[in-house]
């Protein structure tokens, strides 16, 4: 059966605060934004916009504490003997049975720094096929073995056969990051989060985990969240595109929409912050000020600070919705609202 | 309103000028946008921009137990350096009738009348049963405790004739020992206070020697690198691998046993540091191999800077702080060591006092079942050790500049 | 690996000849030797003793020669013979009156070792995974206390308390009914009783650094991103802390006993002198303050051996349990 909306993740008023010695860190404000099922959803943001708070509240793995959801929900679709179950991830035990029997199963991670995210004590295909001895112990360890050769094969590793028993510092950045791929997809989950997955790799090596990342999106049918702030990788990769920033969702449309017209002063000064190679030359412009203390408060927008079209008696004072500017592509400003 | 900072971090930010910041948020709301963005700056600036040591300060602050340990040291200290004028009687001075007593206790009540702090006249008596001699208060007449009082006659530093004393009773009072007698009639208190002299210096300057070895090897060993480096610390291995008390040992059992306690002292010193500064060699060795691959360190080459200039302007400041950590910490070693060596009887020899030589008089086990204030000194080299441990753990999180 | 192992033991020789150079250095550092001391001694007690006759015994000792000389012919006599000199104290080669004591001194310092890992591994865990609970101050507290108290005031304390409270008597290592005794299980079971105040001084020491160590390390890796990997791939928490943070930073735990046994060795020495036990302790002390210089230097060498063959043994250790070592792709 196919499901009614189509979305797997579904994230409703998400409120996320860390609560640090020097303060409380307003992590994520309201954040609502679904993922559809079987596609990809580009999320960009600077550091400090919280799109790796969203990521983890998705996962349910915010470390608490400091971190606390406050308010909202995270609800997963998940497609269930032809019917489908919903969970709210927010009302689990954050280590409990229930959420684990998510993680790794249907939700699977790929994290920016491939040194650090494996054990440099175990060998890379027992971390890889430790995913499948959790969530189906019913499969022999030889088999498990196998199919992890299978699938480092699948994503590009030469010679998984003796690869499987490497250790990963054996193995180069761009090779780890093949390798903590198929760690995330031996289960085929339906769900996929990267985390800024190339950020530490070279630009060649960037363009073939994109590529290896889309073809498998193909083959195993997931959807995945793309977290970014190069626009560049998200707009080549991503079906639908979240701008974020200070902890809310400023603008949100499909990606060649955006990319044509990105209404939010925020988006467009970010696009005009990069430099373009068809486009007639014009001198880069950088978003002036810099980001606010990660423990300011804001009762009105947030980019209120550095905007360059902002109202004043207007923008700081509450907070903008967010409006359907054009069809399916949803903007918070006060420029669009009547 | 657009913008404020959550109260927290405005008190942080706020640190040495209070009335300034208190007033940022109520002045906002008039200011336009760009005096904000700048006031934002001032304000970020000031925490941005403290000194490496402004920093520490603040975190070093933040540790409670850490201040605390440290203003105890600096009491500490102070007790030790005007001994004669903190304890009631000299080291030497011996109390016939008086021998192993019990701390005298302080009585407020007299007759059943509140009255001035005071003591009663000790009475020893033998018990005819278990023949040991028992204290018992003659409560006739009480004798108060007189502050800033004339007492024995000393000489402050070996340089000043004095006799003023912080308290006392008086010539003709029986005296007051706040952790009772040895079995020479001795006042544990003011042997305890005067041993507080030997026993603390030793740490210090036992360590301050470790640290001129430490940093002068462990700059050598890091600066040339290569053999000498290889040479440096297969010995360093060495000596570490050398268990400390028997090593210790032999080498004050070398002490010839005619010489003087100043004499004795400054070999203790030198033993103590013997061992010690190896610890410090690897601190600065490991440091200024691990700066010198910075980029900072090439950046300053590429300058045209001079080798000693690296190490001294660049690469050194980078760990002064772990460097006083790592003083901060072996003090405690060195204390300890002086105690164990002296609890032995081949450390500080007996005229003189310290308290390893306070409680190798309390060796025995009877000591522990019948006399057990003899072993109050015992308190003073926990307590010393552990607040010089806390010092240095609040130091430690408060030097880390990647600790928040 | 077998490489590895290879060249860390033929590292050790040179190693071993420095140590044995700063023993016998040391010991000879005091001015006067056992030979003038026993002359004088022997003069003060009424015999009559020529100048030719002590220089004899000098002769017979080999006091007459050059300290270098002496040194090579103790080393000499070890390597080849394993002969470590005679004691003047005793009257009996050296190797005779350590065997005596060293089995005693071993098994009190491997056991404390076992002992402080037993209670330190699951307490640092604990404290770790709870930071800031009650335990985890509590062994703060008590890890403290072990530091800063001296370990011979401890033994003397607890001594008293258990003689006090269990009428005890925790002093040397056989009661006196066991002392001329043949060996029986009574015996050993008496002498395992008198064992276990000194092991539980010289652990509880041990322990509090280790607690530190293992606790430090903890934290730090139970920050790092591959917990969080782990995490995601649904591992329930207890089987990720053994299986991810606990083993590695184990590894430094176990590292460090290069540093642990010299302070095990040390405490013992100690506590076995304020307890009277008859191992290595007392007996150095006697031979140093008597200046019985083959006896003192072979105790400092072979404890001194002990240790370092101890940290040849943790290395080997590491080296199995990180691969980026076996490999050799960090170097140390």
């Amino acid at each position: 059966m196919q499901t009614t909306k189509n979305v797997l993740v579904e994230i409703e008023d998400l409120k996320v605060e860390f609560r640090l010695h020097e303060g409380t860190v307003h992590a994520l404000e309201g954040v609502s934004l679904r993922i559809p099922q079987g596609r990809t959803l580009g999320v960009i943001g600077e550091s400090g916009s919280g799109k790796s708070v969203t990521a983890q509240a998705i996962m349910g793995i915010i470390p608490s504490p400091p971190g606390k959801i406050v308010q909202g929900r995270v609800r997963l679709y998940l497609p269930e003997n032809g019917s489908e179950r919903v969970v709210d991830v927010t009302e689990l035990p954050p280590n409990g049975a229930e959420i684990r029997q998510i993680r790794g199963k249907e939700i699977s991670m790929i994290f920016q720094e491939p040194m650090t995210s494996f054990s440099p004590v175990h060998t890379i295909g027992d971390q890889i096929m430790e995913a499948i001895r959790i969530h189906y112990p019913e499969v022999s360890k030889k088999e498990a073995r196998e199919r992890t050769i299978e699938m480092m094969r699948r994503v590009g590793i030469p010679r998984p056969e003796q690869r499987v028993d490497a250790y990963p510092f054996q193995f180069s950045g761009g090779m780890r990051q093949r390798a903590m791929i198929a760690m995330a997809l031996i289960c085929h989950p339906r769900l996929v989060i990267a985390d800024e997955p190339t950020t530490a790799l070279d630009v060649t090596i960037e363009a073939q985990i994109l590529e290896l990342l889309q073809d498998l999106q193909k083959e195993f049918g997931m959807s995945i969240m793309y977290i970014s702030h190069d626009l560049t990788v998200v707009g080549g990769i991503a079906d639908e595109v979240v701008v974020m920033y200070l902890g809310l969702v400023m603008e949100q449309a499909a990606t060649d929409e955006l990319f044509d017209n990105p209404l939010h002063p925020y988006t467009q000064a970010l696009w005009r912050s990069i430099p373009t190679i068809d486009g007639e030359l014009e001198r880069l412009s950088p978003i002036r000020g810099a980001l606010p203390s990660p423990f300011a408060v804001h009762k009105g927008c947030p980019f209120y600070s550095r905007c360059e079209k902002r109202i004043p008696g207007v923008c700081e004072v509450s907070r903008p919705p967010m409006i359907e500017v054009r069809p399916n592509h949803w903007v918070r400003c006060f420029l669009y609202s009547e | 309103m657009s913008t404020q900072i959550s109260k927290p971090a405005e008190q942080r930010l706020g640190n040495d000028s209070p009335p300034a910041n208190s007033t940022l948020v109520d002045e906002l709301e008039d200011l336009s946008i760009g005096a904000i963005e700048e006031r934002l700056e001032a304000v970020s600036e000031r925490f941005y921009y403290a000194s490496q040591w402004q920093l520490i300060l603040w975190r070093f602050q933040r540790h409670r137990l850490a201040v605390l340990s440290l203003i105890l040291l600096v009491i500490l200290y102070l007790l030790a350096a005007f001994a004669e004028f903190f304890s009631p009687y000299l080291a030497t001075s011996r109390f016939t009738g008086l021998q192993m007593a019990p701390p005298t206790r302080i009585h407020i009540f007299h007759e059943g009348k509140l009255h001035r702090p005071f003591i009663y006249a000790p009475q020893r008596s033998l018990d005819p049963e278990t023949f040991r001699y028992i204290f018992v208060e003659d409560t006739s007449t009480p004798y108060p405790i007189l502050f800033f009082t004339q007492g024995e006659e000393y000489k402050l530093w070996g340089l000043w004739s004095a006799n003023l004393r912080l308290f006392g009773t008086g010539p003709d009072a029986p005296p007051i020992m706040l952790f009772g007698s040895d079995p020479l009639g001795r006042d544990i208190f003011s042997r305890t206070i005067y041993g507080a002299r030997i026993s603390l210096t030793i740490g210090l300057l036992g360590v301050a020697i470790s640290f001129v070895i430490g940093v002068i090897i462990g700059g050598i060993s890091g600066y040339f690198g290569g053999t000498i480096d290889e040479v440096i610390q297969r010995l360093i291995d060495v000596i570490i691998s050398i268990p400390l008390i028997p090593f210790w040992m032999a080498l004050s059992a070398a002490l010839p046993r005619n010489w003087t306690t100043v004499q004795t002292f400054f070999a203790i010193t030198l033993i103590l540091a013997a061992v010690n500064w190896t610890g410090l060699a690897r601190v600065v060795r490991g440091k200024l191999l691990a700066l010198r691959e910075e980029d900072y360190a090439l950046a300053a080459q590429v300058a045209g800077a001079s080798k000693p200039r690296i190490i001294f302007r660049h690469l050194l400041p980078g760990f002064t702080s772990h460097l006083i950590v790592s003083i901060t910490l072996s003090i405690p070693v060195a204390i300890l060591g002086e105690t164990a060596l002296s609890f032995l009887g081949l450390g500080i020899q007996a005229p003189a006092v310290s308290w390893g030589v306070l409680l190798q008089d309390a060796q025995d086990l009877m000591v522990v079942a019948q006399q057990p204030w003899r072993l109050i000194p015992a308190i003073f080299v926990i307590g010393a050790v552990l607040l010089f441990n806390f010092v240095g753990d609040g130091l430690r999180d408060a030097a880390d500049p990647y600790s928040t | 690996m077998l490489v590895y192992i290879i060249r860390r033991l033929i590292m050790l020789i040179p190693i071993l000849f420095l140590v044995s150079f700063i023993a016998f250095f040391v010991i000879e550092l005091p001015p006067g030797d056992w030979m003038t001391t026993y002359v004088s001694q022997l003069r003060a007690s009424g015999i009559e003793l020529s100048e030719q006759e002590a220089q004899r015994l000098s002769e017979l000792y080999g006091f007459d020669q050059p300290m270098y000389a002496r040194y090579l012919k103790w080393v000499q006599g070890i390597v080849l013979r394993g002969d470590f000199g005679w004691s003047f104290q005793w009257g009996k080669p050296v190797s005779e009156v350590i065997a005596e004591r060293l089995p005693v001194t071993l098994a009190i310092s491997l056991m404390a070792l076992i002992f402080s890992w037993l209670i330190a591994i699951p307490i640092g865990i604990y404290s770790a995974t709870h930071q800031y609970s009650f335990v985890d101050y509590l062994a703060t507290f008590i890890g403290f206390i072990g530091l800063a108290t001296p370990g011979f005031l401890l033994a003397l304390i607890l001594a008293w308390a258990v003689y006090e409270f269990f009428g005890f008597s925790a002093l040397g290592l056989h009661s006196r009914e066991y002392l001329d005794a043949p060996w029986s299980v009574a015996k050993v079971l008496d002498m395992l009783k008198h064992m276990i105040l000194p092991l539980v001084i010289i652990g509880m020491s041990s322990a509090g650094s280790i607690i530190r160590v293992l606790r430090a390390n903890l934290l730090d890796e139970l920050k790092k991103q591959y917990v969080i990997t782990a995490r995601c791939k649904g591992m329930s928490e207890i089987q990720l802390l053994f299986k991810y943070p606990v083993r590695l930073a184990l590894n430094p735990v176990f590292s460090t006993i290069g540093w642990l046994l010299p302070a095990i060795f040390a405490g013992e020495v100690l506590i076995s002198i304020v307890l009277s036990v008859p191992s290595i302790g007392p007996l150095l002390l006697r031979s140093t303050l008597a200046q019985d210089t083959y006896l003192t230097g072979s105790i400092v060498l072979i404890l001194s051996a002990l240790t370092i063959f101890g940290t040849l043994l943790s290395d080997i250790y590491l080296a199995w349990a990180d691969p980026r070592i076996r490999y050799g792709g960090l170097s140390r």
